[in-house]
Formats: structure tokens, C-alpha cells, sequence
């Protein structure tokens, strides 16, 4: 059971990545890629139908983890208090700066929320890379399973970090730099003549910046925590997932060369994934490791719901995905090809 | 400030002001629905433009409760984590099921209701505000199964570990508090909507613009708003309070005043709580009424605070009492008013009785205030318990998350939620500005958002 919901919950999150992902990216090169009005509306019309509903991906996995780990849910999300309260306060700034930015026929009003919607943005993308990050690196628990992380304290990797140190702040780099050619990708699905040929251009540029910043986390993660290979090291088919990442790169930038915005967005997708699935594999059966003694590290068994709770969960987690996917094929459908200017509402 | 307190003001802050939104937008959605089904058998523009005005009311109202209900989900792990740690096995369930059937729904849904009139049919259109207001109310629900739990846990049983594990899904979900809960806080949302299209309707009405939107507002307005304010006292109201003297009976205790057991207890309609002395200062009073209203009998022996230790008194006392008299003293105004309003409705005569016009349009807060109010005297009630007679609050909160960071913190909140008040209050003006346009598009579309609201 504590693999099967290990799994569910990080194929959750896998999908908040990818969908919110992109409208990540898309915040974060707003003010570079658009240069008039009409274009940067169209940007926004690009991710508009659809961005809130990706975000609920982040919030369900949340509830998951919450039923599924309770001791994780309540460990990690008290311990890392002021960097998650700072991400609410970002998702509150870009959630209302996407929706009140239309209201005003004003410029300074416009310009102020294209603003705070790429600032918020690019902080979330840093701090999701850095959460990840610090999970990767671990924690120091304490006997409770508790701890409490300062936003940084030396920078260093030590055995008293904070949430930001180099490492973790890489994290947040590979994060901000890959959400954005995500994001770069999707636009040149979703959009024609010049911000189209903009993202592309982008997108061929932040590659290598990409491909070198992937090159030098894996070292780094290796070196942060000795252990990161033992599962790698007993089940060498893993090694699959690393591979991918490397084929999904090399994917990336010959589609996007070759004007196949589809399939390079879709090896996004994919490199995207496999960086997680890759995380996934060197963390488990941990969930949250120590940064000292290993026995305090949380982990599937001990954070583990009861079983009646997680068999019962199965049946309606499985009902409900099936639904979720379904409205997202009926919106994805509705919204499908290039976006464009002419109204499709009555004006809200 | 210690530690707990500031937990319990945070969460209190951010829920109190997060409602404010949900209530009306569950209120509306119903009220989107009863619009859009009328537009739809008589053929009738009016309720189209109607149902369109109020979707822009509606979409900002829905932001503002996505992104202030995102800290709600977060709050029970960074602020409460003791509590999450045990018991998240049962209530993190109803949290992630609302986050799996309802948020997916809504947000789907949504946008296609308001991005797609144009390509849909007018069927599908229709269908689009409907799952909305399924969405929302499911979600709703959920919640409401969570706090019901936390007032009164069933179907449960605590393992070796000491973690809290749900013993009966269906029982969780069937939770007698949770349907009686759900049912007095849905009628509740759709007082607020009612009161809202209400005042709208009242206001274009005095001020002559769109004299025909506000009569549709206010027809349909008065109609559920009679309803719903009706219900909202028998049977909600009353089954929900006996059911709540029979398993939190020192809330009710605290709520109506009662210090001493009394046979043929008396209800206090005015006083104020002297804890000190354990009496009501200059109470008004009505004798037997509160046997009655609990037991059916003014005989009945009413278990005042003197049964209860100390330390199970409800905490802060005298804001429970006076939560839940403005909660009750607001209910029957409600009625009141709406009655007469109903009345006039039916003789054709409300859209000339400015008298009653008047209070309609000024009356649109107190809904806001009575519906906090409500869920004050529910969540004060149950105090000191943040699982009722099984988990203390004082054992819930999050040992490692100091003072300093929560002030911290819950000023941040302040301060966000004052800007965002600001912005909302702005729009809502300019909405109302610009009011129910007739036409296809009248000049709201040339300018329409490419988003949400």
C-alpha cells in the first residue's frame, strides 16, 4: 500500500509540473517574449481557460499527501512554515494578477499586474526547485519527527541548513530555467507569426542554458547526499529514467529546430517527468530524509495512514482522476489550437 | 501573545475572510442556475443578460475564494500540525476528495460558462452553470463532512501509533452533524446570494437605470431569499440546535447564557455575559422558551455551565454568546423582511414600495455578518477542543512554528487580504457601473477579458 500511494501521490505531482508548468513558463516570459498589448493578451489567453484548473493539481496532491502521510503532511509543511506561506502569498499575487488584469482599461494597472504576474511566477518556480531541493537534501528532524527551517542561515550544505543554500538554490535555477522553455514550448503550440517564432527562438537559446544546469545538478545531487544511488546501484533498469532525461533533452532541441512545436512540448513533458520520476526513485522509501541520523528520517512506513483509510482511498482516488481527466479533455478540446483575440464570451 | 492563540487568531483571520467569498458565490451559483433555466423554457433575454451580470459578480467573488482557500488547505499542516499529524487520516480524506471531485469540476466548468456562450449551445450553456454550481456545492460539503468530524467524531478508532483512522467511510460521509451542518450553512450561502441580488436589484430600481434587470434581481432574489430564510430556522436551524444541546451541551450552555441548570429555562434575547459573577447583566428574558425550543416541553431540566469542570468552558465565553445571538437576533429580521417583501412581490405591488426597497438594498452585509457569526458560535463552541472531548486545541497547534513567525505571518495575510479587498471593492463597483447590458455584446465585450473574470 505505502508504495502504490508513493507513487499516486508523485504522479500527482508530476502533473501539477507539467500543466502548471507551463503557465509557470509562460508568466516568467511574459514581459521578454511579448512586446505589444495584443500580444501580451494573447499570452494570457493562451494559459486562460485553463491555468486554475491546473493549479488544482497542486492542490489535491496536497490533500492527498495530507490523508495518505499525515506525519509527512504535518512535518514538512510546519518545517518549511515561512518558504510555504511565501509560496501561498505568490499564488495569491499571480491568481489575481491574471484575473484583475483585464478589468482596467488602464496602462499603468496592466502594466503593474504584468508584473506581478512575472514576478510571482518566477518565485514559484524557484521555490518549487528549492522545495524539491531541500527534499533531496534532507532535514534536520528531530526525535518528534519535527524541525524548523530557517528561510537560510550559511549557505552551506550543512548539518544546520536552511531552505536556501547553494544547493538548493541550483534547484530553484534548474526549475526557473526549465519551466520557462517548457513554457516557451507550449506558446509556440499555442500562438502564430512573431510571438510564436519569439518562443522558439527562446526556447532554442535557454536549451543549452538547460542541458548544462541538468549536467551539473547530477553531480551536485550525488555529492549532497552520498545515498542517492543506492536504489539506482540494486535495480539498474532504473537507470532508464536518467537516460530519458538525456533522450528527452536531446528530443527537445532537434523538434523545436525542426519547427515541431508539438513534439518538442510533448519531450518537455517528458524531461519534465523524468527529472521528478528520477528524484522519486533515489528518495524512496523515504519521504523526507534527516540531514543527521539516519534513523529519523520519515518514511513510507512509519508516516503511513491506516489501512482501511488508504484501501477506501484507492477506490474513490480512482474514481475521481477518471473524472478529473475527463474534464480535462473536454476543456483542453473546447480551448484546442491557436488562440486569438475575438472574444468567445460575453465580455467577463 | 503565546504561541496558541496566535495560531487560533491566524486561522480564525484567514477563514473568516476567505468565507465571505464562498458564501455568495454558492448563493449565486444556485441563483445562475434558476436564471439560466428560465431564460431557457420562456426564451426570456432579460434572465440571460441577467445570468451574465451576475457571472462577472460571480468570477471575481470565485477568485478571491480560489486564491484566500489555498492557505486554508496548507494552514492545517504549517499551523496545526499536531493535529494534522493524528488526525489526518480521517479528515485529510474529505480535504483531498474536495480537491478530486469538487475543484477539477469547478474549475472546468468555469471556464467553459465563462468563456463559452458563444460556442456552446444554449443547452450546454446551461449545463456548464449547473455543474458549477455541483462543483461548488460539493465542495462545500466536504468541508463541512472535516469541521463535522472535528465537532463531533464518529466512525473512527485510534491505532497502536497512536494515529486516528476511519473505521466506516460511508459513516464519516453520513456524519448526522455534517447533514445537518451542510444543510443550515447551504441555505446560509443562499441567503447571501438572495440578499445580494436583492440589494442590486433594490438599488437600480431607486436609482431608475436598468429598471428591468432590477426587477428580474429582485423577483428572483425575493423568492429564495424567502426560502432559503425560512429554512434557515426550521428545520436547519432548529434540528442542527437539538442535535447540538444533545452532544455539545456545554456550548449551548455558554451560547444561550445558562450558568445554572434551570427546569423551564428562560431565553436571554438581550444581555451580556458576566463571567465573574456567572450571571447575565441586564437581560431580557422570556420564561420556559429554551426548555421548549430544546425538549418540546417548558418543563424540561436545561444543563447550565455548573455541570461542566472549568476547564471544559467554551473560550472566549462572552463572544460565543454574542456570536450566536447576532447569528439568531439576524435570522428573524431576515424572515421578517423577506416575508414582507414576498408579500408584495405577489400583490405586484414591491417595485413602487420604496419603504421596503430601501431596507432591501441597505440589508446585503448582514448576511456576511449573520453567516459569521454562525460559524463563530459553531467553532467557539466547540472550544476548548479542537476534536470535541478527544483532542484539546491547546495540543493541536504546531509546537515548532514560534510566535514571532506566526505574527509574521498573519500580518503578511493582513496586509494581502486589505489590498485584495481594495481591488475587489473597485470592481464590483465598476460592474455595477456598467450594470446588465442588453444586446449581444453591448460595450462589455469590446474590452472583454481573455481570462476568467
Amino acid at each position: 500500500m505505502g508504495f502504490i500511494w508513493f507513487w499516486l501521490v508523485a504522479v500527482m505531482l508530476v502533473a501539477y509540473v507539467l500543466f502548471d508548468g507551463f503557465d509557470l513558463g509562460v508568466g516568467i516570459l511574459h514581459p521578454f517574449l511579448a512586446r505589444r498589448e495584443e500580444e501580451r493578451q494573447l499570452m494570457l489567453r493562451a494559459i486562460g481557460p485553463v491555468w486554475d484548473g491546473n493549479e488544482v493539481w497542486l492542490l489535491a496532491s496536497g490533500g492527498t499527501l495530507y490523508f495518505a502521510f499525515p506525519l509527512l503532511y504535518a512535518s514538512a509543511f510546519s518545517g518549511f512554515y515561512l518558504a510555504l506561506m511565501i509560496v501561498l502569498w505568490l499564488l495569491i499575487m499571480r491568481g489575481a494578477s491574471i484575473e484583475l488584469r483585464m478589468q482596467m482599461e488602464i496602462g499603468v494597472w496592466r502594466s503593474f499586474f504584468d508584473g506581478l504576474f512575472f514576478i510571482s511566477s518566477a518565485l514559484l518556480a524557484i521555490f518549487f526547485g528549492a522545495a524539491l531541493a531541500n527534499v533531496i537534501r534532507g532535514v534536520p528532524l528531530n526525535e518528534d519527527g519535527y524541525f524548523f527551517l530557517p528561510l537560510w542561515t550559511n549557505w552551506r550544505v550543512g548539518p544546520e541548513p536552511g531552505i536556501l543554500d547553494w544547493y538548493s538554490v541550483l534547484g530553484g535555477v534548474v526549475a526557473f530555467v526549465a519551466l520557462a522553455v517548457h513554457g516557451a514550448l507550449y506558446l509556440a503550440v499555442k500562438t502564430e507569426d512573431a510571438l510564436q517564432q519569439r518562443a522558439r527562438v527562446f526556447a532554442r537559446w535557454a536549451w543549452g542554458v538547460l542541458a548544462a544546469l541538468t549536467v551539473i545538478s547530477l553531480p551536485a545531487s550525488i555529492i549532497v547526499r552520498g545515498d542517492t544511488l543506492v536504489n539506482y546501484k540494486s535495480y539498474p533498469v532504473t537507470f532508464v529514467v536518467p537516460l530519458m532525461v538525456v533522450l528527452s533533452l536531446v528530443c527537445i532541441c532537434r523538434f523545436s529546430r525542426h519547427g515541431g512545436d508539438r513534439m518538442a512540448f510533448a519531450s518537455s513533458c517528458i524531461y519534465l517527468s523524468a527529472m521528478l520520476v528520477g528524484a522519486a526513485i533515489g528518495l524512496y522509501p523515504r519521504l523526507l530524509p534527516s540531514s543527521g541520523d539516519a534513523a529519523r528520517d520519515i518514511t513510507i512506513p512509519k508516516a503511513l495512514s491506516g489501512p482501511h483509510t488508504l484501501h477506501v482511498g484507492l477506490a474513490w482516488w480512482a474514481l475521481g482522476m477518471l473524472l478529473a481527466l475527463t474534464y480535462f479533455v473536454i476543456v483542453y478540446r473546447m480551448f484546442r489550437g491557436k488562440v486569438s483575440l475575438d472574444s468567445g464570451g460575453y465580455g467577463h | 501573545m503565546t504561541a496558541l492563540l496566535l495560531h487560533r487568531i491566524h486561522f480564525a483571520f484567514t477563514v473568516t475572510y476567505h468565507y465571505l467569498f464562498p458564501q455568495l458565490t454558492m448563493g449565486l451559483a444556485l441563483l445562475i442556475v434558476a436564471l439560466k433555466t428560465v431564460a431557457l423554457r420562456r426564451n426570456d433575454q432579460r434572465y440571460n443578460e441577467a445570468a451574465r451580470f451576475w457571472a462577472r459578480i460571480f468570477a471575481i467573488n470565485f477568485m478571491i475564494g480560489v486564491v484566500t482557500g489555498i492557505p486554508m488547505e496548507f494552514q492545517f499542516g504549517t499551523n496545526w500540525s499536531q493535529f494534522s499529524r493524528w488526525s489526518g487520516g480521517v479528515i485529510g480524506q474529505p480535504l483531498a476528495m474536495e480537491g478530486v471531485f469538487s475543484f477539477f469540476l469547478e474549475s472546468a466548468f468555469l471556464g467553459l460558462f465563462l468563456f463559452g456562450e458563444k460556442r456552446l449551445s444554449p443547452r450546454a450553456h446551461w449545463a456548464s452553470a449547473f455543474m458549477v454550481f455541483l462543483g461548488s456545492w460539493i465542495s462545500g460539503f466536504f468541508i463541512i463532512v472535516t469541521n463535522a468530524w472535528m465537532q463531533h467524531p464518529v466512525a473512527y478508532r485510534v491505532l497502536p501509533n497512536g494515529v486516528y483512522e476511519v473505521t466506516s467511510f460511508w459513516g464519516l460521509l453520513t456524519n448526522p452533524w455534517a447533514l445537518l451542518q451542510y444543510a443550515h450553512n447551504m441555505s446560509g450561502a443562499v441567503i447571501t446570494g438572495s440578499f445580494v441580488m436583492c440589494s442590486v436589484g433594490a438599488f437600480y430600481l431607486l436609482e431608475d437605470r436598468f429598471p428591468e434587470h432590477g426587477k428580474v434581481f429582485l423577483r428572483v432574489g425575493v423568492i429564495a431569499g424567502l426560502i432559503s430564510c425560512v429554512t434557515q430556522i426550521f428545520p436547519t436551524g432548529d434540528l442542527h440546535g437539538r442535535y447540538m444541546a444533545r452532544h455539545q451541551p456545554a456550548a449551548v450552555a455558554a451560547m444561550e447564557g445558562l450558568f445554572s441548570s434551570q427546569r423551564g429555562a428562560g431565553i436571554v434575547l438581550i444581555g451580556q455575559p458576566n463571567e465573574e459573577k456567572q450571571t447575565i447583566d441586564n437581560p431580557l428574558a422570556v420564561n420556559d422558551v429554551l426548555s421548549f425550543l430544546i425538549y418540546g416541553t417548558t418543563k424540561a431540566e436545561v444543563q447550565g455551565l455548573d455541570r461542566f469542570p472549568r476547564d471544559q468552558w467554551p473560550e472566549p465565553l462572552p463572544l460565543l454568546f454574542y456570536s450566536y445571538h447576532i447569528m439568531a437576533g439576524l435570522g428573524t429580521y431576515f424572515v421578517l423582511l423577506m416575508a414582507i417583501a414576498a408579500f408584495l412581490l405577489w400583490r405586484g405591488k414591491l417595485f413602487q414600495t420604496r419603504w421596503v426597497l430601501w431596507p432591501l438594498m441597505l440589508s446585503f452585509p448582514l448576511p456576511y455578518i449573520a453567516n459569521t457569526a454562525g460559524w463563530m458560535t459553531a467553532e467557539i463552541g466547540r472550544q476548548p477542543w479542537i476534536i470535541y472531548g478527544v483532542m484539546r486545541t491547546s495540543e493541536g497547534y504546531s509546537k515548532y512554528v514560534s510566535a514571532g513567525n506566526g505574527l509574521f505571518t498573519l500580518l503578511g495575510f493582513m496586509g494581502m487580504y486589505t489590498v485584495l479587498s481594495i481591488l475587489f471593492i473597485v470592481l464590483i463597483y465598476r460592474i455595477m457601473e456598467k450594470g446588465p447590458l442588453p444586446g449581444e455584446l453591448g460595450h462589455a465585450g469590446k474590452h472583454a477579458s481573455l481570462t476568467f473574470a
